[in-house]
């Protein structure tokens, strides 16, 4: 079954936080909820299914489920870290086209930068039964180490640099200074990026995401319904999900799942890379930009530096738009997940609704894809295509 | 630049059922890898089921302990800087490790390397690499 036309994402909210010191967790996934609902125009009463992921506070969608109050004949937590959200679109579409929900909310949020969690700088021990966890937790894989190899494998493959990456952050940095809400919204050089401090090699403090508090919901509704409300129809049109491991230790850090879950997204829709109006790219690092850009077919592989470079990402003046809202590179990078916030961007794009100084012009077709969990180790891919109808 | 690297504490593994030999290897100085007697390949982390084959015929055997860097990173920031690496061992087969012994600044991709055995904070020693 294609999930092509199946399902349309109504609603789309980002909470405008990214420092919540004063508010729950579950709090925020809630006024998340609701401000999706009122861009839809829809109820809670309207909800009939429910998906979360790892972020959700205590028992997942029960704990969240009950603390909404909604009445949902179905949900779904399937986590695949921080890609999760990009993979719901889909589980969410099959859902509906199954008849099992009608109103499918999705919610994300967290509060990292208010708990002063060490994010990216410390390994965290995890579960003594995680099989690998003895084999890797002794030498210190933290989030910035594990992609970080990926970049450093890649320079000596392909002959990427320093500069070739920063100019992903140079991009996010030109879209981020629109955005009202966004924590670093000064536009920085190629310099700045690449002289400032090393965090673990090649990938310095300016090549990672920021750390930040919020959240964001989206609304995915059936057909009929996404007809019967005011908002401009933003559907489905493509799907693809794929976990990459260590594969029993034969491992290429060379490229990522991308290159399963994107020729799946693409056959799906019937498109290909080059029909893209605009890409929302997972952006933990600016490594996991380029490598996902090889890996969906935007370039050749190992030709990802020479294509992100000289200002080819930033909307106006380059050729492949991506990020307009500052990314999580310096926008926002909720609960340490950042694949929810891509289809919101992609679906303000698609809606004609981003910023004026960095919306496409004649936006009809739209790309978000992430990379969920360690680039380095394990991982999860998910690219989800839609259109503007 | 110099910068060597200094001992760190590690955290203990665990030793299970499945893994034991590989810790008691350690502990007597010989890195152990799991091979499969099916499609005679190689894996690591090591599992009682071959992840290539699924076959449970699967035998520990002592390997070389030489091998060469397949990619690393130097955590700076870290209360004491250190370098994760994955080494691709000469019987063919790639772990995540450390390198030590060694001047972060010198370390280079497909660098040869050795294993050594680091104590653990109360456990069995870890292998880890220095350069040869």
């Amino acid at each position: 079954m294609s999930l092509k036309g199946k399902a349309y994402i109504a609603g789309a909210f980002e909470h405008p936080t990214r420092k919540a010191p004063d508010k729950s967790v579950a709090q925020l996934h809630a006024e998340c909820a609701k401000g999706a609902l009122e861009d839809a125009g829809l109820t809670k009463d309207d909800v009939d299914g429910y998906f979360c992921a790892g972020d959700a506070p205590g028992m997942g969608p029960l704990s969240m489920v009950d603390y909404m109050d909604l009445r949902v004949r179905h949900i779904d937590s399937t986590d695949i870290g921080g890609s999760s959200y990009l993979m719901m679109v889909a589980h969410a579409a099959e859902a509906i086209a199954a008849g099992r929900c009608n109103v499918a909310l999705c919610t994300l949020a967290g509060r990292p930068r208010s708990e002063g969690q060490a994010t990216g700088t410390a390994a965290r021990a995890g579960n003594p039964a995680q099989p690998d966890m003895m084999f890797e937790y002794p030498f210190g894989p933290t989030v910035v180490n594990m992609y970080a190899m990926c970049a450093a494998r890649h320079m000596y493959e392909f002959g990427t640099t320093s500069e070739q990456l920063a100019w992903i952050k140079v991009a996010a940095s030109h879209h981020a200074q629109w955005n009202e809400h966004a924590m670093l919204r000064d536009v920085v050089t190629v310099e700045e990026v690449v002289n400032s401090p090393m965090i673990a090699d090649p990938l310095h403090r300016l090549d990672c995401c920021v750390i930040s508090d919020g959240g964001g919901a989206i609304i995915v509704v059936a057909r009929e319904i996404a007809k019967s409300l005011k908002r401009p129809l933003v559907k489905l049109v493509g799907a693809g999900e794929a976990p990459k491991g260590q594969m029993g230790g034969k491992i290429d850090l060379t490229y990522s799942g991308a290159v399963w879950s994107g020729p799946a997204a693409f056959a799906e829709a019937g498109v290909k890379p080059s029909d893209m109006k605009y890409v929302s790219i997972y952006d933990s690092f600016t490594i996991t930009v380029l490598m996902q850009l090889e890996d969906l077919g935007f370039c050749e592989k190992g030709k990802g530096g020479r294509l992100v470079a000289d200002g080819n990402l930033i909307s106006g003046t380059g050729k492949l738009p991506f990020n307009t809202d500052g990314g999580g590179l310096c926008n926002n990078h909720p609960a340490n997940r950042g694949g929810l916030t891509k289809v919101l961007e992609a679906v303000r794009q698609l809606r004609g609704e981003a910023h004026p100084k960095v919306q496409v012009k004649h936006c009809d077709l739209a790309l978000a894809h992430g990379t969920g969990g360690l680039l380095g180790s394990r991982h999860g891919s998910a690219t989800v295509i839609m259109e503007r109808e | 630049m110099v910068t060597l690297a200094k001992d760190r504490k590690l955290p203990a593994p665990t030793p299970n059922l499945e893994t034991q030999q590989y810790w008691d290897g350690a502990a007597a100085g010989k890195l152990m890898v799991k091979f499969c007697l099916d499609c005679k390949q190689p894996h690591h982390y090591p599992r009682a089921l071959c992840p290539h084959c699924f076959s449970d015929r699967t035998e520990w055997r002592a390997v070389s302990g030489k091998g060469k860097i397949y990619s690393y990173s130097v955590m700076r920031r870290a209360p004491v800087p250190y370098a994760i690496a994955y080494v691709t061992l000469d019987e063919g087969v790639t772990m995540m490790t450390n390198i030590v012994a060694c001047d972060f600044d010198a370390l280079r991709i497909g660098q040869p390397v050795t294993v050594v055995f680091q104590p653990s904070d109360g456990g069995p020693p870890v292998p880890m690499f220095k350069p040869v």
